[in-house]
């Protein structure tokens, strides 16, 4: 199997996608000629033209209402932000609007859209350009959220969120742009709603997503050394979440470390920590669960001072020890 | 020329409207009905003179203030009706309300809860037109609070440079809330703002419903052909306050009365009667048939069982 990049993966889903079904369109700033700020867009307006990939203003609230209308009208849009953080600007179409549309007119309408951008920190671009976000989104009921962490994931969940009739928030991260990892050619999908095991083990279980998937691997390995057996576990989707994924997996460790790439204070992990404190498998834990997130600060620009607020390989090392204390 | 059916379908929804909107009143004020409702009392002739000047097919976006809209899309008085009341029947289960009426298959795009929103909703319809080449035009109704939005900035630019086939139509009532347009906008005139995005701006009487249904259809027409939005302003007046909680302090009893007596409806049916398009007797006619509807819409919806409990989170994703 090739191995390709993040972004390779994810602009074949795209593409595919678009030469699947012709409703499929993408707009945002600079995703034409340009091909986007990160360049997951390069090469699809040579292949698909100035009217399935459209450059925009600089008008994020405009893209994601344009979208919201299009979507409910019968055309798949997926809408690029160009940093996740811009999407502050979209709240009231993404939220009052997107999210609720289907309900509100009484389950007679969907919006099948994508809005789909860069987050995370990790390249000093300091707090307006840094921020992960995903659980802001994951509080609002009629969103479903994706935060994928490998190239084979994030093709098959590109698909999966495109051929969704919901809205999708979907989220990639910067640092793991340029990562590579092994990806068939052609269709496959990713089902929304699936975790994935990216390791297994036998000693403890290490909830991560995103970006702390490569690194809560890369501490299993530092630990493996020491005979500590982890379990890594990939949400992969935030909404909807596969709990019982998560429930076997604690049930078999019987403890608990979630790791994420956001600020602590009502983060997806204290959702995540609950439903297992609240489930089947309480009775198996044999330590209190365990959160690593990042600090309750904006992201700052100094690169050690970046580097603290956010989770390391050595802090999930360490947080991993202390679970098994 | 106008046919004569046209002419008094123009009427028979203006009837509707205000008569709809008066039943509402009336069961708000016997506690019959919940949360809050916007009355659209004396701006009948800017729904009903717009959307003359589309077809079937194409689409509307609408406000909170949207029953009118809704009426004048083609609407069902009794699942409209039903709706207000929280039931079953209506247009969206008893979920939305007054402020979340839709019927996207008949090109309802919805009634919208918050000032704006639907702008870019509208703008992204039009936008689905224009890449499926389906001919629809989308009427975008938003209020004179609106035009100071976000929303309706970038909207109108994007539809411009990309040529949408859209309408914005403003209905300027005079008032944001309680705050008057003069002190909100910094032009008086909303149509003014078409000039920042280059397209074409008109202004029109409000109570007039065949100056609408004229300058709406040339910008329709326009629409279609591929040449792209218009902005046009609808002078008109809300007659009764903004909400039901308005208690109205804001402006004369004077203001009000000279509003009223530009009555959009009386105002036609004169017209209707001075130019012989119809009698007296035949309007009176339409009176009857309309104020059925209504007594048969609320027995409707006060017969209408309520949504069941067990289906509360139906539809929240598809």
């Amino acid at each position: 199997m090739a191995q390709i990049t993040y972004i390779q993966a994810l602009r074949d889903g795209i593409r595919e996608e678009m030469q699947r079904d012709e409703n499929v369109f993408i707009m945002g700033e600079d995703v034409g000629l340009y091909g986007g700020a990160f360049k997951v867009t390069q090469g699809l307006l040579d292949e698909f033209g100035e009217e399935r990939v459209r450059d925009t203003p600089i008008s994020e609230a405009a893209i994601a209402g344009l979208a919201v209308g299009a979507a409910l009208t019968g055309m798949r849009p997926i809408a690029e932000i160009m940093f996740f953080d811009f999407t502050t600007l979209t709240m009231d179409q993404i939220i009052n609007q997107a999210a609720k549309i289907r309900y509100m007119f009484g389950g007679k309408a969907k919006v099948p859209m994508v809005l789909r951008a860069p987050m995370g920190c990790g390249t000093g671009a300091a707090a307006q350009h840094s921020q992960s976000l995903v659980a802001l989104f994951a509080h609002i009921p009629g969103l479903k959220v994706v935060m994928p962490s490998t190239p084979y994931d994030v093709k098959g969940l590109i698909k999966s969120a495109i051929r969704d009739d919901n809205p999708v928030i979907f989220a990639e991260h910067k640092l793991l742009y340029w990562t590579k990892g092994e990806v068939p050619e052609g269709d496959y999908i990713v089902p929304l709603g699936e975790a994935d095991i990216k390791r297994k083990g036998k000693d403890v279980t290490v909830i991560a997503g995103s970006i702390m998937v490569p690194r809560a691997l890369e501490a299993a390995g530092i630990l493996e050394k020491e005979g500590i057996d982890v379990e890594v576990v990939d949400p992969r989707t935030l909404v909807p979440l596969d709990e019982d994924t998560i429930m076997e997996s604690v049930i078999k460790t019987g403890r608990v470390l979630i790791v994420e790439d956001d600020c602590r204070n009502n983060g997806w992990g204290a959702e995540v920590a609950a439903r297992i404190a609240g489930g089947e498998a309480f009775d198996y834990l044999d330590a209190p669960i365990m959160r690593l997130a990042g600090l309750d600060i904006p992201i700052p620009y100094n690169p050690k001072l970046e580097k603290k607020a956010v989770p390391q390989v050595e802090d999930i090392v360490d947080g991993i020890k202390q679970v098994l204390l | 020329m106008i046919s004569r059916d046209k002419m008094l379908w123009m009427l028979r929804k203006m009837l509707e409207i205000r008569r709809f909107e008066e039943k509402v009143d009336e069961l708000f004020k016997a506690n019959l009905m919940w949360g809050t409702c916007h009355l659209y009392i004396g701006e009948e002739a800017t729904a009903v003179g717009a959307c003359a000047a589309i077809e079937e097919k194409d689409y509307i976006t609408s406000t909170h203030r949207g029953h009118g809209h809704c009426i004048a899309k083609g609407g069902d008085l009794n699942k409209m009706m039903a709706e207000l009341l929280g039931k079953e029947t209506g247009y969206c289960r008893g979920r939305g309300g007054s402020m979340h009426i839709a019927d996207v298959e008949s090109g309802n795009l919805g009634a919208n809860g918050v000032v704006g929103g639907g702008i870019p909703i509208a703008t992204g319809a039009a936008l689905s037109s224009k890449m499926k080449k389906d001919g629809r035009v989308t009427l975008c109704f938003f209020g004179d609070g609106a035009s100071n939005q976000g929303v309706f900035h970038e909207s109108l630019n994007l539809a411009s440079i990309w040529k949408l086939p859209v309408v914005y139509i403003c209905e300027n009532n005079q008032y944001g809330m309680s705050v008057p347009v003069q002190k909100a906008s910094a032009v008086v005139d909303i149509a003014e703002k078409s000039r920042a995005y280059n397209i074409p701006g008109e202004i029109v009487d409000g109570n007039d419903v065949l100056s609408v249904y004229a300058v709406v259809k040339k910008a329709v027409e326009r629409a279609r052909k591929g040449e792209g939005p218009s902005l046009i302003e609808c002078k008109t007046y809300r007659w009764m306050g903004h909400s039901k909680s308005d208690a109205n302090v804001y402006r004369s009893k004077e203001e009000i009365k000279s509003w009223k007596e530009k009555c959009p409806i009386r105002r036609f049916e004169e017209y209707l009667i001075n130019n012989r398009v119809a009698s007296e007797q035949e309007i009176e006619k339409i009176k009857r048939e309309v104020e059925e509807y209504i007594q048969k819409a609320e027995e409707f919806a006060l017969k209408s069982p309520e949504p069941s409990i067990d289906g509360i989170s139906d539809g929240v994703y598809a």
